[in-house]
C-alpha cells in the first residue's frame, strides 16, 4: 500500500485498536507525507513540534483554501481552540481569568477535595460488583461531574448535552476528504443549541453568582475583560466538551494500559509517588487526542518538503509521541521515564487549556483504582473503540473483579 | 588512556552553577577519581537570578536559593576559601589558606563579581550596595524592608532594571540613572530600549538617561548623589548596578590568556595560554570564559547567562574525561531571560550581533511581541516580550542562518514587519551597563548601513 | 527540598502554577516566580508540577550540605 493512503488507513475504524504500526509507517515515509487529497500528514516529533510553534501555521479552518475553499460565510467564527493569535490569545486569556493563573492560580488546585469525593463515591458504587464498564461506570461520570460543577451546568442535563456533544465531536473528527457537508450542518446546529443553553444558564447567574465559571464570565465587572454573548457561548461549549471528552479517554487508556502491563501496575501500587509521572507517560503512550489539523498561511518549507499555503496539514501527535528519534524505546510504557516532553497536550500557544485539571482527575482516578485493579481482568482485549479517530479511546472497557 | 582520565584528580575552581553542574556531569561520565570543588563564598552553590526578583520582592529569604543537585557529585567542598593562584607547571591550585591542591585536570569556573563604585570612600558609605551574592541580596532586602524614602539605582542593564522593578513592586520610590540613551539599549538595541524606558516610567520609576553620577554624598550614611546635569538625588539607598568584573586576578601568574574580558578557550572549553596555544589540562566554563562561536563569525563570546553556565560546564566536564576523538564542541545558541515590570523578556542568539531588526509578531503597543535581529541578511537573534512560546521558532531560524527579514506569514504579524529598522546597538563604552551578550570583537552595526529587504 | 527552574526553557505554560500555586506564581502574563526552598507540605505538589512541565524545566533535589564530602 502506498503512503498516499496513510490518513485513510489511520482513520479507518478497523485500525482504531492498533494504529501504532501505521504511525511507524508514517514516520518511515515522512517526515512529511502527501495524501491523495492534497493534504499532508506529519508524524515525526521534531517536525510536529516545529509546526506547532510556527507562527505561519494556522489553527483556523477558515484558512483552508484547498482542495476546496469553504464557501464564504458558511463557517461561523470558531472557538479559541481553532483561532489564531492575536484573537486566540485575547479569548484564551479572558477564558483563563476565572480558571487559572495569573488571576485564579489556585482554582484547579482547590478542586482536589471535590474530585477526591466524587471519585470515592464512584468507587463505592462499584463495590461488590463483579462486572464493571470502566467507561460508563467510572471514567465518563467523573470528568462530567467535575466539569459540570466547575462550569456551573446542572449534572442532570447530561443526556441533553451529551447528544449535542456527540454530533459536534463527530463533525470535528479528522478523515480523508469525504463529503462532510451534512455532518457539518448538524454540528453547527448543535453548537448553536448548546450555546443558547449555556448562555441561558449564564444569564440566570447574572447578578447572582454561584462561584462557577459561567458566573464569573457573565459577572466580569471590567467591560474590556468581558466575553461577548457569542464569545461566551462558543467558549462555554468548548470548555464543556473538552472538559470531559478527552479526560474519559485518558482515564480509560490508563486502566487499559495498566491491566495490559501488570508489572507496571505492581510498580505503581508499591510506589504511588510515581503516579504523576505515570500520567505523563500515559499522555505520551496513549494520548487522548491523536491528531490536530492545521493550515499554512504561507508556503512552509520543512524537512525538505513544502507545505502549500491553505492545504490541510494533519499533525499526528500520537505518532510523534512514539518517535524513536525523540524517545528511546518509545513503544515501552515506562512510568519512570525521564525527559518526557510528550505531545499529549500539544505544544505552543494551543497547549491544552484544561490540561492541569485532566492531570489531577487522572491522578486521583487512577490512584483510587490501582489498589483494586490487582484482582481485575479485561473481558475484551482490545476493547470496542469509539468511532472518533482524533479523540481515540475505548467506548467500553468491561472488567471482571474477583469477588472480595 | 580513558581509564586514566576517569581515575585522575580533578579540581573545580568555582562553586556556583557552572562548578556544580560540571561536577555532576563528571560523575555521569563515569569519573571515579578525586573531585575537589573550591568556592570563595562560604555558601554551597545557590541560584542567583531570584536574588534580584523574588528576594527583593520580600517573598523569599536571600539564603534560601540553594541549587538542587542533579546527583550527588561526591566531591570534597572547600567553601569560603578563595583560590589565589594556578601553577600550571606543577599542576597545583593555590588557596588563600596556604594550601595547594594538586590536579591532573582543572576547571576554571570562577565567574564574575559586581563592578564596584569606582570611589572606594563613597562606595563604603552605609546604604551603598551592589548585588551579586546572596549576602549582598540579604543586606539589600533588609534595607528595602525598612522602607527607604528613595532608592537610587546606578545602571540600566538587566540587573539595575530588575532592582528598580522590585522597588516599584513594593511601592518604594526609585530613581534609575543610565549613562546611555535608554535602559537595556546595550543588550537589546534601540527599539526595545524605548519600550523598556516606557515601562519604567509607566511604573513610576524616575528614569534619568544620558546622565552620569558624579558623586555619592553622605557623612557615614548615604544621603544622595550629584548628577552630571547638575541635579541632585536625595535617597537613602544606592545600588550600584554597573555590570560585572570577571574573577581572573588569581590567574595573573598562570600564563593563561586571562584578562578583563575573561579566560579565552576553544569551543571544547580548553583554555588558551598567553601565546594563544590551547592547553591540555586546563578547562574553562561559565561567566568567566570567552569562547568562539561559529554562528557569530567565530568571535569570542563572553556570556553572563545562566544557561550558558550549565551547557558549557557540561561540555567541559565531558571533554575533561574524554579522549580527543570523543570531545564535543560547545555550540549552544546563547539564550537568556529577564523579568521586570511584569514583562517576561527572553532572548536567543546575540542581539548585539545585528544591523537591523523587525517586529515579526505582536506589537510594542500590546507589549507582547517577537523582535527578530538580522546581520547582513541573515537572522542572528530574536527577543520575545511575553511571547516565549514563539522563541524556539526563531531559534531554529538562527541555527539555520535563515534569511533576514524572515519569511512573513504569521497571523499576528504587524504591518511594520515589512520594514526593518536599524538595530541601533550603541558602543558599550558609552553605557553604564555592558551588554549581557558581549561580542568582544567589533560591534557589527556601527556603520548603521541601511539594508533593503529583498523579495 | 530545593527547586530550580531553567527559565531559559520555560515558555510560560504555567502548568506548575496550577498544580502547586503556593510554590509557583505568575507575575503578570508570563514571568514565572517560585519559592526555591519547598516547604514539607508542598513537596508532593512540587513533584506533580515538575512532572507536568511541558518543557521539563523544573529540577527538584537536595542542596549540597555544607561539610559534605
Amino acid at each position: 500500500m502506498t503512503a498516499e493512503t496513510l490518513l485513510e488507513r489511520i482513520t479507518d475504524y478497523t485500525n482504531r485498536p492498533d494504529p501504532w504500526p501505521l504511525y511507524a509507517e508514517l514516520r518511515e515515509a515522512g517526515p512529511v507525507v502527501r495524501q491523495a487529497d492534497g493534504s499532508h500528514l506529519v508524524g515525526t516529533y521534531h517536525e510536529i513540534l516545529a509546526l506547532l510553534h510556527d507562527p505561519r501555521i494556522s489553527a483556523d479552518p477558515r484558512s483552508r483554501t484547498t482542495p476546496s475553499p469553504e464557501p464564504a460565510g458558511e463557517l461561523p467564527k470558531p472557538p479559541f481552540l481553532r483561532l489564531d493569535d492575536p484573537e486566540h490569545h485575547r479569548l484564551r486569556t479572558l477564558a483563563m481569568r476565572p480558571f487559572g493563573p495569573p488571576h485564579s492560580p489556585a482554582r484547579v488546585d482547590s478542586l482536589r477535595g471535590e474530585i477526591n469525593r466524587i471519585t470515592a463515591e464512584l468507587i463505592e458504587s462499584l463495590r461488590g460488583r463483579e462486572r464493571v464498564d470502566i467507561v460508563d461506570d467510572f471514567a465518563y461520570p467523573l470528568p462530567v461531574t467535575v466539569i459540570c460543577r466547575l462550569l456551573g451546568v446542572p449534572r442532570k442535563d447530561e443526556p441533553m448535552f451529551r447528544e449535542w456533544t456527540d454530533v459536534i465531536v463527530a463533525a470535528a473528527d479528522i478523515g480523508p476528504g469525504e463529503d462532510t457537508h451534512q455532518q457539518d450542518k448538524a454540528a453547527m446546529q448543535a453548537r448553536q443549541e448548546m450555546g443558547h443553553y449555556l448562555l441561558d444558564l449564564a444569564d440566570q447567574r447574572r447578578g447572582r453568582p454561584t462561584g462557577d465559571l459561567l458566573s464569573a464570565f457573565v459577572n466580569e465587572p471590567d467591560p474590556t475583560q468581558r466575553l461577548t454573548p457569542d464569545e461566551l457561548a462558543s467558549t462555554a461549549v468548548l470548555l464543556l466538551i473538552a472538559g470531559h471528552e478527552t479526560t474519559v479517554n485518558l482515564i480509560t487508556n490508563g486502566v487499559l494500559t495498566l491491566l495490559r502491563r501488570p508489572d507496571q501496575l505492581d510498580v505503581l501500587r508499591r510506589e504511588p509517588g510515581l503516579l504523576p509521572r505515570a500520567v505523563e507517560e500515559l499522555l505520551r503512550y496513549e494520548p487522548p487526542v491523536h491528531m490536530r489539523e492545521r493550515y499554512p498561511l504561507a508556503d512552509v518549507d520543512i524537512a525538505g518538503s513544502t507545505l502549500p499555503k491553505g492545504a490541510p496539514v494533519v499533525l499526528a501527535m500520537a505518532s510523534g509521541n512514539r518517535d524513536p528519534a525523540r524517545f528511546p524505546d518509545p513503544d515501552r510504557f515506562d512510568p519512570t521515564r525521564s525527559d518526557n516532553e510528550h505531545l499529549g497536550f500539544g505544544s505552543g500557544v494551543h497547549l491544552c487549556f484544561g490540561g492541569p485539571l485532566a492531570r489531577i482527575e487522572a491522578q486521583i482516578a487512577l490512584g483510587a483504582l490501582i489498589s483494586r485493579l490487582g484482582t481485575a481482568t479485561l473481558l475484551q482485549d482490545p476493547p470496542p473503540y469509539r468511532a472518533n479517530a482524533m479523540l481515540r479511546g475505548p467506548r467500553h472497557l468491561p472488567l471482571e473483579f474477583a469477588p472480595d | 588512556m580513558p581509564g586514566d582520565l576517569l581515575q585522575s584528580r580533578i579540581v573545580v575552581v568555582g562553586a556556583s552553577l557552572a562548578g556544580l553542574r560540571a561536577a555532576e556531569r563528571l560523575r555521569d561520565e563515569g569519573f571515579t577519581g578525586s573531585l575537589t570543588i573550591v568556592g570563595d563564598e562560604p555558601h554551597p552553590p545557590y541560584d542567583r537570578p531570584p536574588l534580584s526578583k523574588q528576594v527583593l520582592f520580600g517573598k523569599v529569604p536571600a539564603h534560601s536559593t540553594g541549587l538542587p543537585m542533579r546527583r550527588d557529585p561526591h566531591a570534597e567542598w572547600r567553601l569560603g576559601v578563595p583560590a589565589t593562584g594556578l601553577d600550571t607547571g606543577r599542576k597545583q591550585v593555590l588557596l588563600a589558606d596556604g594550601e595547594s591542591l594538586p590536579y591532573d585536570r582543572v576547571l576554571i569556573a570562577t565567574g564574575t563579581r559586581a563592578r564596584p563604585w569606582p570611589h572606594p570612600q563613597e562606595a563604603a558609605l552605609d546604604g551603598v550596595f551592589t548585588l551579586r551574592t546572596s549576602d549582598d541580596a540579604e543586606l539589600l532586602a533588609e534595607r528595602l524592608n525598612a522602607g527607604p524614602r528613595r532608592v537610587l539605582v546606578i545602571g540600566g542593564g538587566f540587573t539595575g532594571s530588575e532592582i528598580a522593578s522590585a522597588c516599584r513592586e513594593r511601592g518604594i520610590e526609585v530613581t534609575l540613572t543610565e549613562r546611555g540613551p535608554a535602559p537595556l539599549v546595550g543588550a537589546l538595541g534601540g527599539t526595545l530600549a524605548k519600550l523598556a524606558a516606557a515601562m519604567q516610567r509607566n511604573h513610576g520609576v524616575d528614569l534619568r538617561c544620558g546622565v552620569t553620577v558624579s558623586a555619592l554624598r553622605g557623612d557615614g550614611r548615604f544621603t544622595g548623589a550629584d548628577l552630571s546635569d547638575g541635579s541632585r538625588i536625595d535617597a537613602d539607598v544606592c545600588v550600584v548596578a554597573m555590570g560585572a568584573v570577571r574573577n581572573v586576578e588569581w590567574l595573573a601568574e598562570s600564563g593563561l590568556a586571562a584578562g578583563v574580558r575573561g579566560v579565552a578557550c576553544d569551543a571544547g572549553c580548553r583554555a588558551f595560554n598567553m601565546y594563544g596555544i590551547v592547553t591540555d589540562d586546563v578547562f574553562v566554563a561559565g561567566d568567566v570564559s570567552r569562547f568562539p562561536h561559529p554562528l557569530f563569525d567565530y568571535q569570542l563570546l563572553s556570556l553572563e547567562h545562566w544557561r550558558n553556565a550549565v551547557e558549557q560546564a557540561e561540555v567541559a566536564a565531558h571533554n575533561m574525561v574524554s579522549p580527543e576523538p570523543r570531545r564535543r564542541p560547545h555550540l549552544a545558541v546563547p539564550t537568556f531571560w529577564s523579568s521586570q515590570f511584569g514583562l517576561n523578556i527572553k532572548s536567543v542568539g546575540v542581539p548585539t550581533f545585528s544591523d537591523h531588526v523587525v517586529i515579526a509578531q505582536g506589537s510594542l503597543e500590546a507589549r507582547r511581541l517577537a523582535m527578530v535581529y538580522g546581520f547582513r541578511g541573515r537572522v542572528t537573534a530574536a527577543v520575545t516580550v511575553d511571547m516565549a512560546k514563539s522563541l524556539e521558532y526563531y531559534q531554529n531560524l538562527i541555527e539555520t542562518a535563515a534569511p533576514f527579514p524572515p519569511v512573513s506569514g504569521a497571523s499576528d504579524r504587524p504591518p511594520a514587519a515589512e520594514v526593518p529598522v536599524p538595530s541601533d546597538v550603541p558602543d558599550p563604552s558609552g553605557l553604564y551597563h555592558g551588554p549581557t551578550v558581549a561580542l568582544t570583537g567589533h560591534l557589527p552595526d556601527r556603520r548603521l548601513v541601511m539594508m533593503r529587504p529583498t523579495g | 527540598m530545593q527547586i530550580v527552574v531553567d527559565l531559559t526553557r520555560c515558555q510560560g505554560y504555567a502548568q506548575c502554577v496550577f498544580l502547586a500555586p503556593e510554590v509557583f506564581t505568575l507575575h503578570d502574563q508570563e514571568a514565572l516566580l517560585y519559592q526555591p526552598a519547598v516547604p514539607e507540605v508542598q513537596r508532593e505538589r512540587a513533584r506533580q508540577a515538575a512532572a507536568a512541565c511541558p518543557v521539563q524545566a523544573i529540577l527538584l533535589g537536595e542542596e549540597v550540605s555544607p561539610g559534605a564530602r
